[in-house]
């Protein structure tokens, strides 16, 4: 479905712009159909800058996205709105993401000027009723109101009802519940299971990694910019290779275990994963230990 | 199409419902109001010109001379409502210029960033560093007469570069905001995000941007004009003020010649202020009270 190839970002760094720092270095994986792939990060990893690539907002600076076949680096214009009917975006901070002028449900009506001009209003009404339903809102009691009469959790669902509308493929989820409390975050992140059986495909950035792992069928280990783990969840989580994703793994406290209660891990391939993203000026290859599971050794 | 029209009249009635609840808006409105309105009709409700001899010099309010006389028997209430008259046009026209040079150089900065960036702001900055009175000394050296308009207009023209400054931060950080964004992956074109996520957020902005323009360009005629650098001809709201100080009227006890340009400039700019930040409480729905 989504394949991205050597896709790189260079910004420019320093008094007039003669470093150049990496925010993504040469990333290659592949979305499918049904997908649900969790983009693991850092702080400062790149997730975000990826995502965005993707969504066509930040430029590229290097590699190419290919979306069903179709090189979609340098689309523009008509050929980018078809892209957008297919690929769109929830972004991370629900309370930013409304323009607080305007009631909320401006979004929706954008929708409907850009992409459904001909719809007639009770067509679109009854859409937009059906659309709000599924993400399990009350259309009645969240129209017509400012984002900040909203919790964040109904606005979450706003953006979601928004990409269900435009009947999208694949969804860009960029740290979406990390704003939300405990409770709201199971339903968002349940809901977007639910779509996955309708046939969505989701991109879900995030640096939690006990939620990558609850929703996600494939994970990407982001670290400074470079993937340096991805493969199937239970494969990544359960055999973690890189001494990154190792030290990732660890760091997550445990419901079941106190921190002098955990055994210490076994390190199996440390001695061909020592490489540290932007340390070393050495070239990595992405390699398959097992069957689809690839770490980045040098 | 009905549905959407309802909700755009419901939309303008809430604007409106808050400006009359609004207690600043309401008192700027008044102040201002009152002197256009003086400045639009006044001229009608005297019978000398600003300038005749109407009357004995240095004569004290009566029914006849409303405001009373200068030293040489003009009638001030006439000289005061010919001067807010050619005060409003120059705070028109100078606001305007300043306020359209501003916007324009600083949405287009802003939004666009990167090079086109950088030569707008240059221009600005060595905008910013010419003063208008230097202007004003070199046109008044070339020009045989000058006017109220070329005033306004070379006030306008070197007033515009805070404004387009300010205006290109505010869009920097607003076109960042994932709204903006938002807009964007929805397919909206560039000119229509600018104008409708970007400009309304700064609605309040854009007005308090041109309402200031408006009070700033009052005051800078008034400025010039109290120095020599005024109209040749006509008569304004700093050149009585000019003439007053210049013949001496405080000491005279002449309160009736320098006060009423005093007070008209300090409430008609005051009223504008007022109207400022009561704007602020009316576009933003942040504010407004629950």
């Amino acid at each position: 479905m989504l394949e991205a190839t050597n896709l790189t970002k260079e910004f420019k760094v320093g008094s007039f712009g003669r470093g150049v720092f990496k925010a993504v270095n040469k990333a290659s994986f592949k979305i499918d159909n049904k997908d649900i792939v969790s983009l693991i990060g850092e702080s400062g990893s790149g997730k975000t800058t990826i995502g965005r690539m993707i969504l066509k907002l930040t430029q590229i600076s290097g590699g190419q996205i290919k979306y069903n076949g179709k090189d979609v680096s340098d689309i523009k214009n008509k050929n980018l709105k078809e892209y957008y009917r297919k690929v769109q975006g929830v972004f991370q901070d629900p309370f930013s993401t409304f323009n607080p002028i305007f009631k909320a449900d401006r979004i929706f009506k954008m929708v409907k000027n850009e992409f459904y001009p001909a719809l007639s209003n009770k067509e679109w009404e009854k859409k937009l009723d059906d659309s709000l339903k599924s993400v399990g809102l009350n259309p009645k009691e969240v129209l017509n109101k400012y984002p900040h009469q909203l919790s964040g959790g109904q606005l979450q669902r706003f953006l979601i009802a928004r990409a269900l509308l435009i009947d999208v493929e694949l969804l860009i989820a960029d740290e979406i519940i990390s704003m939300l409390d405990a409770s709201t975050r199971i339903d968002v992140l349940n809901l977007l299971a639910m779509l996955k059986e309708k046939g969505l495909s989701v991109l879900f950035i995030t640096h939690d990694l006990s939620l990558g792992y609850y929703i996600s069928n494939k994970a990407i280990i982001l670290y400074r910019g470079v993937i340096v783990e991805m493969g199937p969840t239970d494969k990544v989580f359960f055999n973690p290779v890189h001494s990154y994703t190792q030290s990732l793994l660890d760091s997550v406290p445990r419901l079941d275990m106190k921190w002098d209660e955990i055994p210490k891990r076994k390190k199996t391939y440390t001695d061909i994963v020592s490489y540290i993203p932007g340390m070393s000026k050495r070239e990595l290859k992405m390699t398959e230990i097992e069957e689809n599971h690839f770490v980045a050794i040098e | 199409m009905k549905v959407k029209n309802e909700k755009e009249i419901s939309n303008t009635k809430e604007i409106l419902y808050f400006t009359f609840k609004n207690k600043k808006m309401i008192i700027g409105m008044c102040l201002f109001l009152f002197f256009l309105l003086l400045g639009v009709f006044g001229p009608y409700l005297t019978q000398y010109g600003p300038m005749d001899y109407a009357g004995p010099g240095y004569h004290p309010p009566s029914s006849e001379y409303w405001l009373g006389t200068t030293f040489f028997g003009q009638d001030v209430f006439s000289q005061l409502v010919h001067g807010l008259r050619s005060s409003f046009g120059v705070g028109l026209l100078g606001g305007t210029i300043a306020t359209l040079i501003g916007l324009s150089v600083g949405f287009f900065a802003g939004y666009k960033g990167g090079v086109v960036d950088e030569i707008l702001m240059m221009v600005t900055n060595v905008m910013m560093v010419i003063p208008t009175i230097a202007l004003m000394i070199v046109f008044a050296a070339y020009l045989p007469y000058r006017g109220v308009t070329i005033q306004a207009v070379i006030i306008g023209c070197t007033a515009w570069p805070w404004t387009a400054r300010a205006v290109r931060s505010q869009t920097f950080s607003l076109k960042q905001r994932n709204f903006v964004s938002l807009a964007r992956i929805t397919g909206v074109k560039t000119i229509k995000i600018i104008s409708g996520e970007i400009a309304p957020n700064m609605l309040s902005y854009v007005f308090m941007v041109y309402i200031l323009q408006f009070g700033g360009s009052i005051l800078a005629a008034v400025t010039l004009d109290f120095i020599g650098l005024g109209p040749t001809m006509g008569i304004s709201l700093g050149l009585m003020l000019e003439n007053a100080v210049l013949w001496n009227a405080i000491q005279l006890g002449m309160w009736w010649w320098i006060i009423p340009p005093g007070l008209a400039i300090t409430l008609i700019v005051g009223g504008l202020y007022f109207m400022n930040t009561g704007l602020d409480e009316i576009f933003n729905p942040k504010l407004r009270e629950m």
